[in-house]
């Protein structure tokens, strides 16, 4: 599949946004590290959803006809692209009125209800994001529950780096950011590790043989009926080498994983501070972008079995 | 009425004309001219609905040639109306064909992604997705006389390899085709569950090709004439 940087930046951004801001949440009600002030929450809350307003933004740039970009709501029953879209909208508003409750001092069952209610929408729309690639038969590599689970694994590891650089800039005790961060970076390293050993062997996909019904001997592409490229060509046909995917999947353990990894003992040994934060930050973002274009440039989807390939 | 084509694989000899017919109608079809790019550069492309491409099956010198002539297949669990978020790919229910209302597209490529065959092409000059519309304007177009009223790769086929009919009626010549020469569909694995069936090829005796004629002048001379009388 044809990686396209519009949608990697919109994942990545709209992911760390929602994490952040469910796990702001999360440091809000259990006074993490002795609690946020006031307007630190509402400036965290505010961040994130810059985040999630900037990633979807980015999204509409890989539209070849945006004006209709409108419509996209429409199809809530039966399109994981529409339930994105309408989840990512409802938690504009919840989101909104959850900061205010901060900001204005509301009762904590109302300040509770509506944080509660927009983590579990940020929850919910990270899923959905994950859905969208998860839910095509066409796509062996995405077609299986680690995707969802990884887009939410890695979107707030994102999330949770951002928030222990604003515990650390806040001047809080980092201690349970750090811990919160470090469990969350494992699981999603872990979960990683899982799909990349999932995805290495084909399992029960169709073949040449299915694709063309010609099932009784071996099968192989003459010619495709077209001299130069087509769309089919230009979005299906990117092929990564086996040597620079493997690359690739170091960088997104090593710059992603390990990195902020040592980026949070340094924080918690107070050798690093701001500064470690910050790297671990931009590292935990630079790895997931890795690991999204990795994402999109192994795939290979099923159409490939009529432009030359034996299966997929 | 569920409309689709039966492609018959043993007599489609590959020569892209059903193509060529769908570009030309499609110039000015409902969902409007397919671009070309480069038509006359170095690289020419361009938008089809309707691709042939061409197969090896077995190895020498057991092999044959398959043509595949490609275009949608009007699957009756279709995932690219599922996946599409504006509603711009719908399936009418009367006929069951699948189309796509270029005022609601907005160009995501997400149906691209969901179909198995690679039926549906963005078209860069409109931002939309375009695919076969099994000529909805043809075979319901009142101006054109009844045996006109097909799609325009079926008329062309020179080698009368595509039929164009209701899958729903058991008599029709389509349905007909399909049990008596077991066509089948294609990656039935998926559950998309397409219309268009492809005719496999009929069990032909093996002709014997002798490479050469074994025996000296006289056996030579005798098979000739043997082959002369059998004629």
């Amino acid at each position: 599949m044809h990686p396209a940087f519009s949608v990697i930046f919109f994942t990545v951004a709209s992911g760390a946004g929602f994490g952040l801001f469910s796990l702001l949440f999360m440091a809000d009600m259990f006074k993490l590290g002795g609690g946020f002030s006031q307007g630190q929450l509402v400036a965290g809350g505010l961040i994130a959803m810059g985040l999630v307003v900037f990633g979807l933004l980015a999204s509409t740039f890989h539209l070849a006809n945006p004006k209709n970009a409108w419509r996209a709501f429409s199809r809530f029953r039966t399109s994981w692209l529409s339930r994105e879209g309408v989840f990512a909208v409802v938690f504009m508003p919840l989101a909104l009125i959850y900061l205010a409750s901060i900001m204005f001092d509301a009762p904590l069952w109302l300040r509770g209800t509506f944080g509660f209610l927009t983590a579990v929408l940020a929850w919910i729309t990270v899923f959905s994001t994950g859905m969208i690639y998860a839910c095509l038969k066409t796509i062996r590599q995405w077609n299986t529950p680690l995707v969802p689970a990884n887009y939410l694994a890695l979107g707030y590891a994102s999330g949770s780096l951002l928030l222990l650089l604003g515990a650390v800039v806040a001047g809080l005790d980092t201690t349970p950011f750090i811990a919160m961060s470090a469990l969350i970076i494992s699981i999603a390293a872990v979960l990683k590790a899982i799909y990349y050993f999932w995805i290495r062997s084909p399992g029960l996909t169709p073949t040449i043989n299915t694709a063309t019904g010609l099932t009784r001997a071996k099968v192989k592409l003459l010619d495709t009926g077209h001299t130069h490229g087509t769309f089919l060509t230009q979005e299906f046909g990117f092929r990564i080498a086996r040597q620079q995917a493997g690359l690739f999947k170091v960088i997104v353990f090593v710059v992603g994983f390990a990195l902020p990894g040592l980026m949070l003992v340094w924080v918690f040994n107070q050798q690093g501070g701001q500064a470690a934060a910050i790297i671990a930050v931009v590292a935990g973002l630079a790895g997931a972008a890795v690991e999204r274009w990795l994402f999109f440039a192994e795939a290979r989807h099923v159409v490939n079995l009529y432009h030359g390939a034996q299966r997929c | 009425m569920r409309l689709g084509l039966v492609i018959d694989l043993d007599v489609c000899v590959g020569c892209h004309a059903c193509a060529i017919a769908c570009k030309e109608w499609n110039a000015s079809g409902t969902i409007g001219p397919l671009s070309d790019y480069q038509p006359y550069g170095a690289e020419p492309s361009g938008v089809w609905f309707n691709r042939i491409r061409h197969f090896e099956m077995d190895v020498y010198p057991n092999n044959k040639t398959v043509n595949f002539p490609m275009s949608c297949m009007h699957c009756e669990d279709a995932d690219c109306v599922t996946v599409c978020p504006t509603g711009a790919s719908y399936k009418r229910p009367e006929d069951g064909i699948v189309l796509i209302d270029q005022d609601k597209c907005m160009g995501c490529n997400y149906c691209s992604w969901a179909c198995p065959y690679g039926a549906r092409e963005l078209d860069r000059s409109s931002g939309t997705m375009k695919k076969c519309t099994l000529c909805v304007d043809r075979i319901y177009d009142q101006e054109l006389p009844v045996e006109e009223r097909q799609p325009a790769c079926v008329l062309t086929c020179p080698a009368h390899a595509r039929m164009f009919g209701d899958f729903d009626d058991p008599d029709s010549a389509v349905s007909r085709t399909v049990r008596e020469r077991s066509g089948y569909p294609l990656m039935p694995e998926l559950n998309y569950n397409p219309t268009n069936q492809y005719l496999p090829s009929r069990r032909m005796p093996v002709i014997p090709v002798d490479a050469k004629p074994k025996g000296g002048l006289k056996a030579s001379i005798k098979q000739f004439a043997n082959k002369l009388v059998r004629r």
